[in-house]
């Protein structure tokens, strides 16, 4: 009996369609107070005074909280660091004392009894700021860096001087994030003992934030727990530590009453940390024959207002991933980390290769015409072979070496444009004749990126057998809606012969495991799958180990399956993981000398390197060049899984990529006026995409090359669907419109493509295609 | 002062009397004070749709009804949808299509869908008509394909019936 590999029903759905699931919201406890963060109205200037009077007066407000109540000096420090950056002068403050430097910067904290009555209590604050001007273009280039990074190798220099082709574009990366349907939420509630917190509403990364709140508030870590909950997405921006994860436990030990936060949408959007913005000047050297001899890339991030968690890692990745599945002999990737006055900045799924894939990609469509070269058949003349792997490029990531550990570039590429063709993609993108007056163009665009996934170095998990035979899976993961307990429930179930309903996974309760370190980088399947594999084989062979003394057989004699241990051809000379446990009690005559009691294990899963999955995008789109809305009609993704631990959520976790993708794409954009106000504080203008822009998405899921870096052969599936959705569809925009160069920026909005439009009619002509036409697919 | 209004409500056929202040939301009623924590708050401005209820046959945004409106109403959460432990024909699509995630958005769109299911149920169930009904919320994880898929399966299944 197996079940990894199998389209399992997730253990999670009866409980979340039930109306079951525990999100932060859904928990209260008697006496609680209710914050509400008060946050700056301006994006930059001198905070004169908080008058926080009135508000004190207010019923049933307990207490207000400014940044002179709190310990000087806090700051949030950075996860993520990247050697050689010092990014301490750019720290977040827990609350603005002096300065604020953006649009829902947090001021001060209204606590009370009702969050109707505090949310009028914190209008109250009189806030007096003396405002500066803001800077809100980063790409302007007289701003001095928060940090400069390179990444890169070989001669650039000599590669672009002995060019037979240099093609150059510069492409915009719109402001967006992940924005997930539930907001934040906290609840901390005191102890009777002296420090002791419970905590609801942590996730990714429960372990360190508990670490870091612990030295943040002076006590000892193992008297905070946080709490495994349900959690309504999380695409890397839950669960980082923000302001709001100190302010809120501070204020229950401050208070010693339980404190609820409940953050509102409107917050969330300026509050959240935002991503993505960059600016890109890429260049490639080709040789007469369309082989990439030299890439570089000048960046700007945009970083918003402060360093936080992440520090500079997104753009570290960008610069670090730039060259994707292509064979280039010499590459430069140089950021400059550019601090504004917008938001501050950290992870959103497929940080820093969404943004650098589009780059590449699109720059290679733009080559494509200039060579006169298919794009695909330029893209085959440059992709990775398999007898190349595994390739080591000299350069470093999230303190890894890139090592493309294994795959077949050019045999996915080319079943990727073979499932286009069968499915009617190209047909379906050159159907529409131009008519007079029909503004319709349609077009194909197709993007191939290297994703990376399981980033250790580490993941702990403990699998315990109780008394009933029940399997209970500890795990440091934690649950964000990707079916992490299923999938754990899966491995384990396999490991150990039992059904995975008898399989129970907790995962990201810091004190049933202790040693978690978290959900995010498509890690939870390779590094937290490998140490449930890990656990729940010691936990087979202690269980064989014992059943020998029970049974009085020879340990090789016996077999596992179906929930018991049996002789081998006798298999009525058996007994139950029930039976087991329970001969594994304490004082039980099966115990050895010495021997731990419990029928337990825990185990480390280590690892150094990262595995590095890969696919295609491809989409067909129709632009009404009169209104400039874009529909995507089509769209796939080939993609190299290493082996599916349960193929319904691999297609699941790349579908909603793929929305992600194309709302990152077309529709969702964090603007700012000229005073630094920001004009998407609703989902009127953040808009995220509806079932009316999402087409279906066609998968086709590779199993040809298991990770060869852990025992389950599997690669990381969490942001391969969004990767290459701004390239895929930028390109195929392009293709639509018969642009020469490239679109210059995503997203592409209706104004944006409009003006696209009356630029490929002033330079090409009336009704006249692109050259990007040809191809197999 | 606060504006108080002794209201009765019947959610899932069960009978509640209680005292609400009039600006409290039906959705921070049902949750809070009645303790339905199935329906969820995603942007409390009407948009996003996990609030939806259904308030007399008809599918609502929580966050946009005051609870005092609900005054001698019958209302039914995704609390009332499943027979026990037996899940209902159209939650046990969802799980069979993979049409949810994180399950945050997942009650608003089951609310949704059982009001359009029960409003036409001769009529309902072409692919492009659903679409254009799941359009109406928010999703972030799935896509939306595996939603779509379920409804249309479950509209089927249940004009065979």
């Amino acid at each position: 009996m197996t079940v990894v590999g199998t389209r399992l029903p997730r253990t999670e759905d009866p409980r979340l369609l039930r109306g079951c699931g525990r999100f932060g919201d859904d928990f209260s406890v008697p006496g609680q107070l209710h914050a509400r963060i008060v946050r700056s109205p301006a994006a930059h200037g001198l905070l004169r005074e908080l008058d926080v009077t009135q508000a004190k007066k207010a019923p049933g407000v307990a207490a207000v909280v400014t940044a002179r109540d709190l310990p000087r000096d806090l700051v949030i420090p950075v996860r993520l660091a990247v050697a050689g950056t010092d990014l301490s002068p750019f720290l977040q403050p827990v609350l603005a004392r002096d300065t604020v430097r953006y649009v829902g910067e947090p001021l001060a904290v209204v606590a009370g009894d009702d969050p109707y009555a505090c949310e009028d209590a914190a209008e109250l604050v009189g806030i007096d700021i003396a405002e500066q001007p803001a800077v809100l273009d980063a790409a302007e280039g007289h701003h001095r860096p928060a940090a400069e990074l390179t990444r890169g190798y070989g001669d650039t220099d000599a590669a672009f001087a002995a060019a037979a082709h240099v093609v150059r574009i510069e492409l915009a990366i719109g402001r967006h994030s992940g924005v997930p349907l539930e907001p934040r939420c906290l609840l901390a509630v005191p102890g009777p003992r002296r420090g002791e917190l419970s905590i609801f509403g942590m996730t990714k990364v429960p372990v360190w934030n508990r670490d870091l709140l612990a030295d943040m508030l002076g006590v000892d870590e193992t008297l905070i727990r946080v709490h495994a909950i349900d959690a309504g997405g999380g695409f890397g921006v839950r669960g980082e530590f923000y302001p709001e994860d100190f302010l809120i436990p501070w204020l229950a030990t401050k208070t010693g009453r339980p404190v609820k936060w409940a953050e509102d949408r409107a917050e969330h959007l300026v509050a959240v940390n935002h991503s993505r913005q960059q600016y890109h000047r890429v260049a490639a050297a080709f040789d007469a024959g369309g082989r990439i001899l030299g890439l570089t890339d000048d960046i700007v991030q945009d970083n918003g207002a402060y360093c936080r968690t992440h520090g500079v890692a997104v753009p570290e990745l960008t610069a670090a991933m730039l060259p994707g599945p292509y064979r280039v002999p010499a590459y430069r990737g140089r950021v400059r980390v550019v601090l504004t006055n917008k938001t501050p900045c950290g992870t959103y799924r497929a940080p820093g290769r969404f943004e650098g894939t589009a780059a590449r990609e699109h720059l290679l469509d733009v080559a494509a015409t200039r060579l006169g070269i298919d794009p695909i058949r330029l893209r085959e003349r440059n992709l990775l072979t398999r007898s190349e792997m595994p390739h080591q490029r000299p350069i470093s990531t999230l303190g890894t070496d890139v090592i493309l550990d294994t795959g077949d570039y050019p045999a996915l590429l080319a079943a990727a444009v073979r499932q286009a063709s069968r499915l009617g993609y190209r047909a379906q993108a050159t159907a529409r004749a131009a008519a007079p007056g029909d503004h319709r163009r349609r077009g194909f665009g197709l993007a191939m990126f290297v994703e990376k996934s399981g980033l250790g170095p580490q993941e702990t998990a403990d699998v315990t057998v109780s008394r009933s035979g029940a399997v209970h899976v500890y795990s440091g993961g934690t649950s964000v809606g990707q079916g992490i307990e299923t999938v754990l429930a899966q491995i384990a179930a396999d490991a150990l012969g039992v059904d995975p309903g008898a399989v129970r996974v907790t995962a990201g309760d810091t004190a049933a495991q202790p040693f978690g370190a978290g959900s995010w980088a498509s890690r939870s399947t390779v590094v937290g799958g490998s140490a449930v594999h890990r656990a729940a084989t010691a936990v087979r062979e202690r269980a064989i180990q014992l059943a020998a003394r029970i049974l009085e057989a020879a340990g090789e004699d016996l077999e596992m399956a179906g929930g018991a241990v049996f002789v081998r051809g006798d298999p009525e000379t058996r007994i139950t993981l029930a039976g087991i446990a329970r001969a594994a009690a304490p004082a039980s005559r099966y115990l050895g000398p010495g021997e731990p009691a419990g029928l337990s294990a825990r185990r480390r899963f280590e690892v150094s390197h990262m595995t590095y999955p890969y696919g295609v995008h491809a989409a067909v789109v129709e632009v009404d060049t009169g209104t400039g809305r874009v529909r995507v009609l089509r769209y796939l993704v080939a993609y190299e899984v290493g082996r599916a631990i349960n193929p319904m959520l691999v297609e699941g976790q790349l579908r909603g990529g793929v929305a992600q993708g194309i709302g990152g794409a077309l529709l969702e954009e964090f603007g700012y006026d000229e005073a630094g106000q920001p004009q998407a504080t609703t989902f009127i203008e953040y808009r995220l995409p509806t079932a009316a822009e999402i087409p279906p998405v066609d998968v086709l899921l590779s199993q040809d090359a298991p990770a060869p870096g852990n025992p389950l052969g599997v690669m990381g599936a969490g942001e391969g669907g969004v990767s290459a959705a701004g390239a895929a569809v930028a390109n195929a925009v392009r293709d639509a419109l018969g642009l020469a160069g490239g679109v210059g920026q995503l997203p592409l909005t209706p104004a944006r493509v409009c003006a696209l439009a009356a630029l490929a009619r002033a330079t090409a002509g009336p009704v006249t295609r692109g050259p990007v036409t040809g191809g197999g697919a | 002062m606060k504006d108080m209004h002794a209201i009765s409500v019947t959610v899932n056929g069960r009978a509640h009397e209680l005292v609400v202040e009039a600006r409290r939301t039906l959705a921070d009623m049902l949750r809070h004070d009645l303790g339905y924590t199935g329906t969820h708050l995603g942007c409390e401005h009407g948009i996003c749709g996990a609030c939806t209820v259904i308030l007399d046959d008809q599918p609502v945004r929580a966050c946009l009804v005051f609870g005092v409106q609900a005054d001698g109403a019958e209302v039914r959460t995704v609390e009332g949808l499943a027979d026990g432990e037996q899940l209902s024909d159209l939650q046990q699509a969802f799980s069979d299509h993979h049409a949810l995630q994180c399950g945050f958005c997942t009650p608003g769109f089951l609310m949704l869908a059982e009001a359009y299911l029960a409003e036409s149920p001769g009529t309902a169930g072409t692919e492009e008509q659903v679409r254009e009904l799941v359009a109406a919320n928010l999703c972030r994880c799935t896509g939306y394909q595996g939603i779509i898929e379920a409804i249309v399966a479950t509209a089927r299944a249940r004009k065979k019936r």
